[in-house]
This record gives C-alpha cells, sequence and structure tokens, in this order.
C-alpha cells in the first residue's frame, strides 16, 4: 500500500491536489493512504518552498504545482514498481 | 468558458511541433488582435446602430475593444512570461541569493521576485526556506513585497489600457519600492520577531531540480494561462464595464479637485483604499484607468494599483504565521509608506 501526502495549509490549491491524487488513486485501483500535512514545521521536513506539495512513499514528487492526473498516475505507478 | 477541456499540446511528439504549434498560435493571435478594433467600430455602430458621438455609443465601442483586447493581451503575455517562469524555481532563486550583500542581494532578490513563480498561499514555506538557509530578513523581505506587487495580471492590463510607460514605470517603482523597504527592515535587525518555531526547522539541503522540455514548459505555461484568466476574466469585464461607463457619462475633469495632483491627501487616501481590494486587482485597473481619463493624477493611480496588489490582507494574515506581530506591524507600515512616498515623488515629477 502506498502512503500520499498532501502538502498545504489548506489553500485551494492544496485541496484540488488532494481530490486530483483521489481520482488518480481510484481509476488505477490501488490501495493508498492519503494524508494532509497542514502544519508548516511537518511541510517543512520535505525541505520544499513552495505548496501544496505531493509526497509519495516519502519521496517528494512535485512542489509549487498541480500535477495533472496523468503525472500522478505515472508517479504513483512508478512508486508502486519499487 | 470551458478553458479547462482545452489541451493544446499533446504530451507526446517531436519537439519541433510544439514550436508549430506555438508558431501558428502567434500568427492566429495577431490577427484577431488586430481585427478586434475593426470588429468593436463595426457592432458597435453598424450592428447595433449606435451613433459615436454619443455617450452610450462611445461606451459601448469601448467596452467591446477594450475586453477582448484585455483578455488576448492576458492570455498572450501570460504565456510567455509563465514559459520564461519555467526557468525559475524559489529554490534556484534562493541558491541565486546566497551570499549576496546587502543592496545587490536586495535588488536581486527584487527583480527575481518578477520571474519566480509566487503564490501568496506559499509565502510561509518560501520565507523559511530563505531565512534557513542563510539568506538575510531584509533580502527575504525584498523578494516578498516585489514576488506580489510587480504582478503579471497588473503588468499586462497597465500595458494594454495605459501604454508600455506606465507598465514600465509600475515595474521600476515595485522594484525600487521592494528595495528600500528590505534595506530598511533589515537594518532595524528584527530576526527576534520572527517565530521562534522557524529558527528550529532544519530545512535546507537536498531539493528537487526539474529538467524540463519545451513541450513541457509549454504545457505548464499553458496551464497557468487557463488558471489565471480562467480566475480574472469576470473582473476584467465587469472593471471594463464600469470603466466604459465612466468614460462615456462621467464630465471631463470631473476628479481634477479630488484626484488630482493638488490634492495632496489623495495619495495615502488611494493607499488605504487599496489594501482591502486585492483579489480585485484585475477589476481595478480599467476602472482606474478611465478615472485617469477624467483628472486622477499618475502618482495617485500608481499608489492605489500598488496597495491593491503588494499590501494585501490574505498574504499579511499568512505571513502572521511565521512573524510576530511587532515584524508585521513593520512590515506593513514601511511598504505603506515606500508606496505613498512614490506616489507623491510621481505627482510632483510627472
Amino acid at each position: 500500500m502506498l502512503t500520499i501526502k498532501v502538502l498545504g495549509s489548506g489553500c485551494a490549491n492544496c485541496k484540488k491536489l488532494e481530490s486530483v491524487t483521489r481520482q488518480a488513486i481510484a481509476k488505477l485501483g490501488i490501495e493508498a493512504e492519503v494524508i494532509k500535512v497542514t502544519e508548516y514545521p511537518d511541510i517543512m521536513k520535505y525541505k520544499i518552498m513552495s505548496t501544496p506539495g505531493l509526497v509519495v512513499d516519502e519521496k517528494v514528487v512535485s512542489s509549487g504545482r498541480i500535477p495533472s492526473e496523468a503525472e500522478i498516475t505515472t508517479f504513483l505507478t512508478s512508486a508502486l514498481a519499487v | 468558458m470551458k478553458l479547462s477541456s482545452l489541451k493544446l499540446f499533446p504530451t507526446t511528439g517531436h519537439p519541433l511541433r510544439s514550436f508549430g504549434w506555438i508558431g501558428l498560435a502567434a500568427v492566429a493571435w495577431l490577427l484577431l488582435y488586430n481585427l478586434i478594433q475593426p470588429l468593436a467600430d463595426w457592432l458597435a455602430y453598424s450592428a447595433l446602430g449606435l451613433d459615436p458621438a454619443s455617450q452610450l455609443g462611445s461606451s459601448v465601442a469601448f467596452f467591446l475593444y477594450d475586453v477582448p483586447k484585455i483578455l488576448l493581451l492576458l492570455s498572450g503575455m501570460i504565456f510567455v512570461i509563465s514559459v520564461i517562469r519555467t526557468f525559475f524555481s524559489p529554490e534556484r532563486t534562493r541558491a541565486l541569493l546566497g551570499g549576496k550583500r546587502e543592496g545587490l542581494g536586495n535588488f536581486m532578490a527584487a527583480a527575481l521576485g518578477i520571474v519566480t513563480p509566487f503564490c501568496s498561499c506559499s509565502a510561509v514555506p518560501l520565507f523559511i526556506g530563505f531565512v534557513e538557509s542563510g539568506i538575510p530578513l531584509g533580502v527575504t523581505f525584498s523578494f516578498l513585497i516585489a514576488a506580489p506587487t510587480i504582478n503579471e495580471v497588473a503588468i499586462v492590463m497597465l500595458f494594454g489600457l495605459f501604454g508600455w510607460k506606465v507598465a514600465g514605470l509600475y515595474i521600476a517603482s515595485g522594484l525600487v519600492i521592494a528595495t528600500m523597504a528590505g534595506i530598511i527592515i533589515g537594518r532595524m535587525k528584527m530576526e527576534r520577531d520572527v517565530e521562534d518555531f522557524v529558527w528550529q526547522i532544519q530545512s535546507s539541503g537536498s531539493e528537487i531540480f526539474e529538467s524540463l522540455t519545451w513541450e513541457q514548459r509549454f504545457a505548464r505555461a499553458w496551464e497557468s494561462v487557463k488558471e489565471i484568466v480562467g480566475k480574472v476574466w469576470l473582473y476584467v469585464v465587469i472593471g471594463i464595464a464600469v470603466g466604459a461607463g465612466i468614460h462615456g457619462y462621467m464630465p471631463e475633469d470631473a476628479l481634477v479637485s479630488i484626484m488630482g495632483k493638488n490634492a495632496w491627501w489623495s495619495v495615502p487616501v488611494a493607499v488605504l483604499m487599496g489594501v482591502p481590494l486585492y483579489s480585485n486587482a484585475a477589476g481595478v485597473i480599467p476602472i482606474v484607468s478611465a478615472l485617469m481619463e477624467k483628472g486622477a493624477s499618475l502618482g495617485t493611480v500608481l499608489a492605489f494599483m500598488m496597495a491593491v496588489v503588494g499590501l494585501s490582507l490574505p498574504e499579511v494574515i499568512i505571513l502572521r504565521r511565521v512573524l510576530k506581530p511587532r515584524l508585521i506591524a513593520v512590515f506593513v507600515g514601511v511598504v505603506a509608506l515606500a508606496i505613498i512616498v512614490t506616489g507623491y515623488l510621481f505627482n510632483f515629477v510627472m
């Protein structure tokens, strides 16, 4: 099972990233847990400088933008392949 | 407007193909841009049969010309700016600013504030990332002031409605304000007024540096055009409608006494009024442009614009997470003062 974290303090873009990520998970039909990280000290542990950030199995895959569903699908499948 | 369903760039294919598409889009853009004036005149005066000399006729023609013109300008120029921005990231900007001395560092931070992708919702991680890596507080503030103030939508709309001189003056004064305010804040040595948790975070270290293909750059730029234009187009339309009304119906020189250069209090009042208007920057500019036609002075108008985009309530609230009240107050005070001084300067010089 994948652990996915959405980093962001709850702005509109963070919510959008979360919903796109959930869509990608649902379409792939995989098991994944989506956790929202909203506290800055926790967000900054991932060394990002712009939100929203997306973390798949503790690896930062994007920050400061909302990747497309296709892009997120690639992140997820490559994380599954490891 | 169903922009979200438009997919201009296929994600696979030969890289030259995407340049081909860009070329085609540029030609179509130019054609459209040159067709706006004749089409607007034809619609207003022939199709609707309005009299060019009448108040209604001049208002309608103004509206029909300005709306497509500004929306086209916004789409085209934001695309170009966004492509440039794919070459910059907050991480790269931080690396460029490392070890720069006061003055030069502040100016570079302000200039990089224009080209670095920035959203006020990211102000906190950016602030922490800068300060943690040892960039001085004053230099960090120069960036944080310039990034929202010299805003791409404001630049494009000033260019479209006032011309390149005013847009250039706006950029130059934004740079000066951000540089000076950053130097002043830096000299005040207010490190104690940054929330304590910021200093405990260990965030500097590895970062993701992406290398993008041209196709990906174009695709991302197109995404941001859709996002930004999708967000502001309604404000633009409403703003131009109000502006068109003023253009047609308000008598010439109606505002000279209250917004002209001899009304000394107009600059601070403009700044005070601008602060709460944050999200409506796109709608405010066309109104302001019509007001200027009726006698409002350039300094007052620029000060108002700067206050609208540069000093926003949401950003102040977000920054409160990392700054103690005293530093917040200094930040707002110094920037407001710098904007007021700039406003007076333009009113006296021009």
